[in-house]
Formats: C-alpha cells, structure tokens, sequence
C-alpha cells in the first residue's frame, strides 16, 4: 500500500503514479470468472463475432479496464481517503496482449460541505497513445490539521 | 440528434422507461471479494485479509472497485451479462451490442461495502437514445441501479450505457 495522501499536498495538474498492464489470455480467463463475464469475445480467438467486426484476436473487458483504473483511484484516495464518484466510458478497444497505461492527473481540488475532494482525470491509454477508456473520478481526502 | 434511419424505440420500450425491475439480492462474501480482487490483480492486503482490512479501518474485506457489477447467476432465468448491460425485456433488430461505460457513485458517508454485507440491487432503464456513428445506427441504453445495503442504506449507485447496433 502506498502511502497516505494528504489534501494539504495534492496540486491541481499533479499526475498520479502510472503503470502499464499487458493481460495475456490467462489473465482475461481470470477476470472471466472473476466478474462472471464469459462472453467468448475476451477469450476465444475464434469467436464468430469477432471475424464480424474485423478483428484478429480477443478484446480486453470493458470493466477489467475500469477495475485497473479504479486502483490507481484507490491508491490515491489511500486508507483514509474514500472514493465518492468514478466513471469510465469506453471509447476504444484494447486487444489481448497489448500493453495498455494506466493513468490519472489531478484536475481540481476544493473544500465542499465540510469535505476536501479532490477531482480526478483517470484513463486507460493505447501504445499509440490514445485513450481508450478515459473518465473521472471525485475522492475526499484527509487533511493533516 | 437526428437520424435518417427508422427509429426502433418501440412504445412498449418507451413505457418500461423509469420503470424498476424486481429487487436481487447481492451478497458481499469474503470468498468472492478476493476472487474478484485476484482476477483483477490487486496486492493491497484490503481486499484479501480480514486483519489487515481492520486495520485500515474497515470493517471486513474490502469489495475492490468493479465487483458491484458481477452479474447475480442462475441458470433457470435468462442469460445475463454484466449488470449495466442485463435486464433486456424486448427485442430490437440490432445483433451487436457494446459496453458504452461504467460509471458508480458511492456513498462512503452511509458505508463502505465490505465482505458481510447483503446488498439489494434494484435496476432501471433510465432512457433511450438513437444515434448514428462510425458503426452505423445505434440505440443507446441508460441504466440505473440502486445499491442498498442490510442496514437500509444507499452505499452506490451505477450509471451504466449500452450500445446496440
């Protein structure tokens, strides 16, 4: 676990510790069962419906995508700080085995009903950059007063 | 937005719109909690080992963020995906279908849902929308579900989209 992260601290524009995932076919069979998706798409490369619309191999989960976001969003908000809003849509796909960053920036950061929140940019990102599953996030935070 | 295609928004779509389904049951076990964490690839202590959940200030193992959304099995009732996606009571003439997006908004004041609880799940279409995109036509489904736990609390609620096309 990371270490506590305080308001007092946080600066709009601040960028969160990234880190990039590749899931291979085991680790989709895993979030399979996992999630208790088992839609074919994410682990049989030759899923009719897959030839249909032009790909070559399986597509990563939607929601195992928003799960990676959500734990550099947990890992920010640390033990102390508690995850009010997070969203994602999902923009682009991600194929098995392609490295895929996980990223998040801090865009505001305000005193509201007696609480410190702290508003998030977070996103999933190709190796050609592009966000594939970008979205948002609202944590509150402690303070060190 | 306008579309030259013919809609299919039906009107006994358009009457099911607000409408909210029958309330599941969805319960937080430990057992669970750490599947889905492992399936995910979490190594924080929290959502693995009661003791160190404790210790962080939670009552029990921790369900990591994504869990709300492991669709409630049973064999003996129609095929259902992923929550945001599920609960499909009409026919459309589209055969592809999409997740859009997965938004949640929790409520940590109330509580924060943890390995014990017993959670009702209680969904709804919020809306239906027609667009056309790079795929072609599509319709756009909102849904909302409400989280509530063992204690009458809401601990979250789910914005999910659908696309079919």
């Amino acid at each position: 676990m990371a270490e506590q992260t305080y308001f007092d601290d946080v600066k709009e524009g601040q960028e969160l510790p990234e880190f990039t995932i590749q899931p291979d076919k085991q680790q989709l069979v895993k979030f399979a069962a996992g999630s208790g998706d088992f839609n074919p798409l994410h682990f049989d490369e030759k899923f009719p419906m897959l030839k249909g619309m032009g790909i070559a191999d399986n597509i990563v989960h939607g929601r195992f995508k928003y799960a990676q976001v959500g734990r550099i969003v947990f890992a920010f908000a640390g033990y102390k700080g508690r995850v009010k809003k997070f969203g994602v849509s999902y923009r682009g796909m991600d194929l098995i085995n392609t490295p895929i960053k996980v990223k998040g920036v801090v865009t505001a950061k305000k005193q509201e009903g007696g609480e410190n929140i702290v508003e998030l940019d977070v996103w999933t990102e190709d190796a050609d950059g592009k966000k594939t599953t970008p979205g948002t996030a609202v944590v509150a935070l402690p303070s060190k007063g | 937005m306008t579309t030259t295609n013919p809609s299919v928004i039906t009107d006994e779509m358009r009457a099911i719109v607000g409408v909210e389904g029958a309330p599941a049951t969805l319960e937080v076990e430990r057992t669970n909690c750490r599947m889905f964490a492992r399936s995910v690839g979490h190594a924080d202590p929290i959502f693995y080992d009661v003791d160190a959940a404790k210790a962080a200030g939670y009552r029990d193992i921790v369900a990591s963020p994504g869990f709300l959304g492991t669709p409630i099995f049973n064999p003996n009732r129609p095929p259902a995906g992923p929550a945001e996606m599920s609960g499909r009571g009409y026919s459309i003439p589209y055969k592809r279908v999409l997740n859009g997006g997965t938004e949640y908004e929790y409520f940590p004041e109330n509580d924060v849902i943890c390995a014990g609880d017993t959670i009702t799940v209680r969904g709804k279409i919020a809306g239906f929308e027609e667009t056309t995109g790079s795929i072609g036509p599509m319709l756009i489904t909102k849904r909302e579900t409400t989280y509530t736990n063992q204690d009458g609390k809401v601990v979250a609620k789910m914005y999910g989209t659908t696309i079919q096309y």
